[in-house]
């Protein structure tokens, strides 16, 4: 099968600061892959070098057999880990901007979802709470056909009710043949629907196994074996 | 019959233990379609590879076959008494261990589940 993400030996240091080292990664089509890590162990600098706002010191990234450039973005949908919409536009004129601006956006998509989660598409951004701009922002990027979804942390301000409608969701609109690449710190949560997962500490990866493999080897949750691996003194 | 995860086992091997239970059950029988992989993914909440895993390995023991047109079904030798027996077989080799574990020995494991059966009424 081609890959979908090829990561190969990317190294990414901030001046002296190394936060990525040596990082390989290969994602096939059709699977969900979570990248977990505590913080600071670089998941956020991951996404962003393979969404084109950071470049790598050294190494290489492709997506679907191009560099990272117009092509790459054009399949990859894109949740950043900050909300970044203008207060002033009300969910509707985020619609159409989005549907300008990709071509894959489905805007029915979007406002099925809108109408699930009861959001009004009428009220501007200032208006919403922080978990419903959160909402929509995940909605505007699950609704666009890409190849490769990229969620920094999509849950985290979210309610315990809604999280289950959207990974009902991620898993009911994702294409047979796209991916989804998911950090987050809520594993008990979302543990149900990935395929693999990542685990990343001081910028190397520490482990990448099939979560049933976890399983049914180690007899207990990828969450439990994040805290043991993981574990603070 | 709502689906439920053990956080401990390989999910795909409980998606399994379900579908035998509806079949065992009656609420799945012989010559059913079963759902697309994506329509009980759905249901579950989980990700439909791990479905077509558990359905891919329930077909391997013969309990559905699957028509590359018009999709899968419950074999018509899938004996609800053959998949009830070996359930109640898994569940009795659970059991059992999980007394055993508690120091008991075989007598007081019978005597344990005789008196339960008095108990309930049963």
């Amino acid at each position: 099968m081609s890959e979908l993400l090829t990561v190969n030996a990317v190294t990414k240091a901030f001046g002296r600061k190394v936060v990525l080292e040596n990082i390989h990664l290969h994602l096939e089509p059709g699977r969900i892959y979570g990248l977990l890590g505590p913080n600071g162990s670089g998941k956020t600098t991951l996404i962003k070098l393979i969404n084109g706002l950071l470049a790598p010191t050294t190494g290489e990234i492709y997506v679907d057999g191009s560099g990272i450039g117009p092509r790459s973005k054009s399949l990859i949908s894109y949740l950043p880990d900050k909300l970044y919409f203008a207060e002033w536009m009300t969910t509707n004129n985020l619609i159409d901007y989005y549907s300008d601006f990709y071509e894959d956006f489905d805007k029915e998509r979007a406002y099925n979802m809108l109408m699930n989660l009861n959001i009004n598409p009428d009220e501007k951004l200032k208006v919403l709470s922080k978990g419903t701009k959160e909402k929509v922002q995940l909605i505007l990027v699950m609704s666009r056909r890409a190849k490769l979804y990229v969620l920094d942390e999509p849950i985290g301000g979210v309610d315990p009710a809604s999280r289950d409608y959207i990974l009902d969701t991620i898993l009911s609109n994702y294409d047979e043949n796209a991916s989804i690449l998911i950090s987050t710190h809520l594993i008990t949560d979302i543990e149900r629907i990935l395929d693999e997962v990542i685990f990343l500490q001081n910028g190397r990866t520490v482990l990448s196994a099939a979560v049933d493999d976890i399983r049914a080897n180690e007899g207990k949750s990828v969450d439990e074996l994040f805290r043991e691996v993981f574990r603070c003194y | 019959m709502a689906w439920k995860i053990d956080n401990d086992r390989p999910v795909y091997l409980q998606l399994m233990e379900h579908i035998k239970m509806q079949i065992a059950t009656g609420e799945l029988s012989a010559g059913d379609r079963v759902p697309p992989v994506r329509v009980l993914a759905a249901e579950a909440g989980v990700n439909p590879n791990t479905m077509q895993k558990a359905l891919q390995g329930l077909e391997r023991e013969g309990l559905m076959y699957s028509n590359r047109t018009e999709g899968r079904f419950i074999s018509a030798e899938t004996n609800v008494n053959q998949v009830s027996t070996s359930y109640a077989r898994e569940l009795t080799v659970d059991y059992y261990g999980n007394m055993k574990g508690l120091g008991l020995n075989d007598q007081e494991i019978v005597k344990t589940l005789e008196d339960y059966i008095e108990e309930s009424g049963g």
